[in-house]
């Protein structure tokens, strides 16, 4: 399983990365294996407030449904459309073309709350253990 | 023991639109009368003539007959064999309540029927109430929602306008992370927010946590009890005092009450509202079987806000009671599913006191028995004394890439239905057992002895498992395939 190191990570298990004051969002490889096979994903709107920890999306795999939750508060400023079509993007590419959504970020404060990719690597495997 | 089952006499069966040839017909009528078709009857009027319908099926009556029955012997059910599908409760349904349901009185009785023809009904309407009000502990009930999570609606619009009735704007409801999927979803249909509450390491919820999120804003813990990893909910009385101290209200979801019956009380555990499934713990078919029907205990601090009507009694006659200003109304059409009712009064009846307490012991000791036989083989995330049910998962496995999807198609294979996978969330690749106090001591041996062989498969022969089931009509299916583009309709070439 990969972390990339630019990443911010979540314990619900959402990474982030922040450019200026964008952020885009997306769920770790680590999450895509548990969940298995993704067959469906519910994006918000466009311009959706979203609050730190609050569920913005709905991800469906086979085994269960599971709903994603913002790591920063902000405004949804654009969605990856493509996962209507292809929501296996997110099985084979979560860091890249399997990027859920971007938000301008309202309280850039919220990042050091954030886990860097060692910190979230030792608390997958506090979790599993 | 092997996997000896073999499902199915027809490997394929045609659609019913693929049968049949175009002008075969099931019945025959009798040739048109000249007398009688036009001189005192004159032709139906053209709207009340359908069209022709494309592609109807024709096929005559022995056709249909084998069609469907063909397809019945494709069919699973608990008349076929054990069928512990955890948090279900697929325990056996008595053909006794099915002949009683069947009587004419109750299967011919319309709900437009005059109150004075319709009293037998609404003395067993009546009667199934106060027995559930007994066995809950609880003061009233309504029988009126038709499942489960129609239950949680309609419990849940009954908090909220007490709420309203008092002026207090609560938003919040607290559901602990073991709780069913339903529960968070009828909270929000009612307009609150659902608050996650973490269970601690030993499955259950800690008051400590339900402390630090309690606050004047929480209009109810809604939680499970036993929870869904099938354990008792220990600090349950003082989890109550703390949301009561509060203004709160503690909701149980009773879709686990077949563990308690005859036992505990759901009114002294401190639980204000709770919903019961009748098609789980009274014996009523469900799944394909037939309707549901999940009935809602309160205490009287919630009784103005029953659904209407309600069935009173005055003078020995029985009558529906509309005048309940501060009802939250009618949440089914008449009132409720009520040949499920008779079947469920039909259970309780032949059951008795002692019988349901003796079901209740019997359910928890065979899902233990299975346990205890069961955890050198699995890993069990929780391991304490369960009650009706347990979890355990694929951990044990994982070395040999084999996980919980293998392991629940390859009992298949031994004949058993599988149990519920996946579930509960808050466990990682969960198998939940619930084997029901239908079970003998000898079919849960045969299944205890398939879950040991499968475990020994799995480190011996793991291929066999991730093809299986082998030994079924269908075997493993694309369920990817069938989620990302379903065909719904079938369509002649």
């Amino acid at each position: 399983m990969v972390f990339p190191e630019e990443l911010k990570y979540t314990d619900q298990h959402e990474w982030t990365r922040i450019e200026s004051d964008s952020a885009t969002i997306g769920i770790t490889d680590y999450a895509q294996q548990s969940l298995g096979d993704i067959v469906y994903v519910e994006l918000p709107e466009i311009g959706t407030e979203v609050k730190k920890g609050e569920e913005f999306g709905v991800i469906e795999s086979v085994k269960a449904a599971s709903d994603t939750y913002s790591p920063l508060t902000g405004e949804v400023t654009e969605i990856n459309e493509d996962l209507q079509e292809h929501p296996e993007y997110i099985n084979q590419s979560p860091y890249d073309k399997g990027w859920i959504i971007k938000l301008k970020i309202k309280d850039s404060s919220e990042i050091n709350d954030l886990m860097n990719s060692h910190q979230y690597q030792e608390y997958i495997k506090s979790e599993t253990e | 023991m092997n996997a000896n089952s073999r499902q199915v006499l027809w490997k394929k069966e045609p659609y019913i639109f693929e049968q049949g040839s175009s002008g075969r017909e099931g019945i025959s009528l009798p040739e048109e009368d000249e007398d009688f078709s036009t001189q005192n009857n004159p032709p139906l009027p053209s709207h009340l003539l359908r069209e022709p319908i494309n592609d109807f099926p024709e096929v005559s009556e022995v056709e249909v007959v084998r069609h469907f029955t063909r397809l019945s012997q494709w069919n699973y059910g608990v008349d076929t064999g054990l069928y512990p599908l955890g948090s279900c409760t697929m325990k056996y349904n008595p053909k006794l309540n099915e002949e009683v349901a069947k009587l004419s009185g109750f299967s011919f009785a319309h709900p437009h029927q005059p109150e004075p023809l319709s009293q037998g009904a609404l003395h067993l309407i009546y009667e199934l109430e106060s027995f559930l009000s007994e066995i809950t502990g609880m003061d009233r009930v309504t029988l009126q929602p038709a499942a489960g999570a129609h239950g949680e609606f309609a419990g849940m619009l009954m908090i909220k306008a007490y709420f309203a009735d008092k002026k207090d704007a609560r938003i919040k409801v607290l559901i602990p992370d073991t709780a069913h999927g339903t529960n968070p979803a009828s909270v929000s249909m009612c307009g609150f927010k659902a608050v996650p509450v973490k269970s601690n390491k030993d499955g259950i919820v800690d008051k400590d946590t339900v402390a630090s999120l309690m606050d004047e804003d929480v209009a109810a813990i809604m939680l499970t009890n036993p929870n869904t990893l099938g354990i008792f909910e220990l600090n349950i009385t003082d989890i109550a005092d703390i949301v009561h101290k509060k203004g709160g209200f503690v909701y149980c979801d009773g879709a686990n009450l077949n563990a308690l019956m005859g036992i505990v009380k759901l009114g002294d555990l401190g639980i204000d509202i709770a919903h019961i499934n009748l098609h789980k713990t009274f014996s009523t078919p469900h799944g394909g079987g037939g309707p549901g029907s999940g009935p809602v205990a309160i205490k009287n601090i919630l009784s103005d806000y029953l659904p209407v009507p309600i069935i009173e009694k005055r003078e020995k006659r029985y009558f529906f009671n509309y005048d309940q200003p501060k009802s939250i109304g009618k949440v089914k059409s008449f009132y409720g599913n009520f040949l499920v009712c008779v079947k469920a009064y039909a259970y309780i009846l032949t059951m008795g006191n002692s019988g349901l307490r003796e079901a209740s012991k019997t359910a928890v000791i065979n899902a233990n028995y299975i346990r205890t036989k069961l955890k050198n083989y699995y890993h069990i995330p929780h391991d304490v004394i369960c009650m009706h049910e347990y979890v355990f998962t694929d951990k044990n496995q994982h070395e040999y890439n084999v996980n919980t999807l293998d392991i629940a198609k390859r009992l298949i294979d031994y004949g058993f239905h599988p149990p519920t996978i996946y579930f509960p969330l808050v466990v990682k690749q969960a198998l939940m057992v619930e084997p029901t106090e239908t079970e003998s001591k000898e079919t849960l041996d045969n299944f205890i002895n398939a879950m040991i062989c499968i475990a020994d498969e799995a480190k011996n022969n793991p291929d066999l498992l991730k093809n299986a089931p082998l030994n079924a009509k269908i075997t493993r299916v694309d369920e990817v395939t069938a989620a990302r583009n379903p065909i719904l309709k079938w369509k002649r070439d």
